[in-house]
């Protein structure tokens, strides 16, 4: 039955005490407002770090078993914790079909023109270049002499195509062949601030025992699991002679924890929340004990226990829609300010999976003034009569 | 002439900490449909409880009460509150108008409660012209009338779903013998003209003149 004379009650009862009203409402708009823009936070946080991180699923890498973590590595060359050809060899039969990508990894000095400066430096084999990094410019390194440069490098020292510099504490000149695309921080190399070289250059001017590490590139993200494993069954079996690292895996435990903080952040807000239904509960107190006499009044000329409460109940439910979309507004502003606060990047802010937070946040805020709201209208649709009638 | 409401050895036991207290002690009665009663007794006799139980407020701890036929010590909640909105019209000592409404969406309540539209306001004028509301006091809210005024706008909502029965609890406590003597001639004029069952508790001995029949009670008995 359509009885909107109870929503009309709640309307009035809402305006005549609008400053309790005013007051319950904030408190829901701060709630919302609250563990929405700690979910904005948490998922811009989450999709800035993701994009810093290459995002290739499909890479293995095998480094030796000490002597630095995976995303540590090009600290020296003088390391005796190398991968020996005869491993690498160990390690290329337990990945076919899949490309194995040898890598010497390490650091320089390079200079310039003018400038000095310090560069990770990276020697492969010319031909996988190709399969591991991208060309933004100029071509990719043939011979064993050029070298390749990454695009946050060329940017620092206005490197370009054809360019020259020098490397090494002997100075030994080379012709930038190539730049590369930007690639973000990565799990098997970070290029954009490197050289890269041939192997065979970089074997004439270290003479290496062996690679820094090892990159096996699998077809299909289906068949990681198997390769990890051959792998280790090969190297691993009698001791432990690389460690095997799936970028998938890595990205993976980053991205989960980076939700668990956002959770917890949300969390956070939701105490807030917790605040606001607390209020609410003593607004709706109050208003069924101000009106008992009232709810005497409309038992005893007809109004059903379920009336009552329904009019209670649409009292909460204003109250809880009404802030929620103050909140759910607000909400934009207030996640624009945590981020820049924050992250000092506001980009993420109208995301999708940034902006689901303010449906999500409005549905918590709804969702308590109406959890907030139950037992105070209960608790008026109980009222006997007859004590109400007497109640002044 | 048919019964509007009998009392069957109507016994009502209320239980406090301090012991048990008999409101209504082995009470029987019948009222006929058209009958104008007042309740008279001094207080704590027991006349409030006749009241609520002939209003469906309260139902007997034994024996049995018909109300236009039917027995409310089986009824549910939900039933003895569609009786009262159907069969019974209540007036107040204190009018208890509903303060968030206007003097013409009080009279429109039960109707609505009911199951009528709202803009059935034709029945309410109507109404509300008949005990004497004028035109320019129907959106008045209720702290903007005198007792006067706002124990005739209550009348009129007991009305409006034109019960059988009247129960007014007091209906001049609150206002001066001029006014009071107004209410009581429209009441009257309620019973002779529409022939409305009307029940008063009062403790004015000078308002019995206007009841066909005045019902005693002391210490939850009829005297």
């Amino acid at each position: 039955m359509n009885r909107p004379i109870f929503l009309l009650f709640a309307v009035r009862n809402l305006r005549l005490h609008w400053l309790r009203s005013l007051l319950a409402m904030i408190g829901i708009i701060i709630g919302v407002v609250a563990i929405t823009s700690m979910g904005i936070l948490g998922s811009s946080l989450v999709l800035s770090i993701s994009e810093d991180l290459t995002t290739v699923g499909d890479t293995i890498v095998v480094i030796p078993h000490t002597g630095g973590s995976a995303m540590g590595r090009g600290g020296g060359i003088a390391s005796d914790d190398l991968i020996t050809s005869r491993q690498l060899e160990r390690i290329t039969r337990a990945s076919v079909p899949h490309t194995v990508i040898p890598v010497y990894s390490g650091g320089e000095r390079i200079r310039v023109g003018g400038e000095t400066g310090y560069a990770a430096l990276y020697g492969m084999r010319t031909s996988d270049v190709p399969l591991l990094l991208e060309l933004s410019d100029g071509q990719y390194l043939r011979g064993a002499s050029g070298a390749m440069v990454g695009p946050r490098l060329a940017e620092t020292y206005s490197m370009k195509t054809g360019s020259r510099f020098s490397i090494g504490a002997f100075g030994q000149s080379l012709r930038v062949v190539g730049i590369l695309e930007e690639r973000g921080m990565g799990f098997d190399i970070n290029s954009d601030n490197a050289v890269i070289v041939s192997d065979r250059w970089f074997e004439s001017t270290y003479s290496p025992t062996g690679y820094d590490s090892v990159i096996v590139k699998v077809r299909s993200l289906e068949e990681i699991e198997g390769v990890k494993e051959s792998i280790e069954k090969s190297l691993n079996r009698r001791e432990t002679e690389v460690d095997v690292y799936d970028t998938r895996a890595i990205l993976s435990t980053i991205l989960e924890t980076f939700g668990r903080i956002s959770t917890f952040t949300i969390a956070i807000g939701g105490i807030s929340l917790i605040v606001a239904g607390v209020s609410i509960f003593n607004v709706m107190m109050m208003s069924v004990m101000e009106r008992y006499r009232e709810i005497g009044v409309l038992r005893s000329i007809g109004c059903l226990r379920r009336e009552i409460r329904r009019m209670f109940f649409y009292e909460s439910l204003l109250l809880g829609i009404a802030g929620s979309l103050v909140g759910g507004l607000l909400s934009v502003a207030g996640g624009y300010v945590a981020l820049l606060i924050m992250l000092e990047n506001t980009s993420y802010l109208l995301a999708p999976s940034s902006l689901i937070y303010i449906p999500i946040g409005m549905v918590f805020g709804v969702g308590t003034s109406v959890l907030s709201g139950l037992y105070p209208a209960w608790k008026a649709s109980e009222a006997n009569p007859i004590e109400a009638l007497r109640h002044e | 002439m048919k019964t509007a409401i009998r009392f069957k050895d109507v016994s009502k036991i209320y239980s406090l900490k301090s012991g048990d207290v008999i409101a209504l002690d082995h009470v029987s009665l019948s009222i006929d449909e058209g009958e104008f009663i007042a309740i008279m007794g001094p207080s704590g006799s027991g006349k409030s409880t006749l009241l609520n139980m002939m209003g469906c407020l309260d139902t007997p701890t034994d024996g049995e009460v018909f109300i236009s036929d039917q027995n409310i010590g089986e009824m549910s909640d939900d039933q003895l509150t569609i009786l009262r909105r159907r069969h019974l019209g209540f007036i107040f000592q204190q009018f208890n108008l509903i303060p968030l409404l206007s003097a013409i969406e009080n009279v429109r309540l039960p109707l609505i409660l009911n199951g009528g539209s709202d803009v059935c306001t034709d029945r309410c004028r109507n109404i509300l012209s008949a005990v004497g509301i004028s035109e320019e006091r129907l959106e008045h809210k209720p702290s903007e009338l005198s007792g006067g005024q706002q124990q005739r706008v209550a009348i009129a909502r007991a009305l409006i779903n034109n019960p059988e029965i009247l129960l007014a609890d007091e209906p001049t406590g609150n206002l001066d013998t001029k006014t009071g003597a107004q209410i009581m001639d429209l009441l009257s004029h309620l019973r002779k003209e529409e022939g409305k069952t009307i029940i008063m508790v009062t403790h004015d001995p000078t308002l019995s003149r206007y009841a066909d029949r005045v019902i005693n009670i002391v210490d939850g008995r009829i005297q």
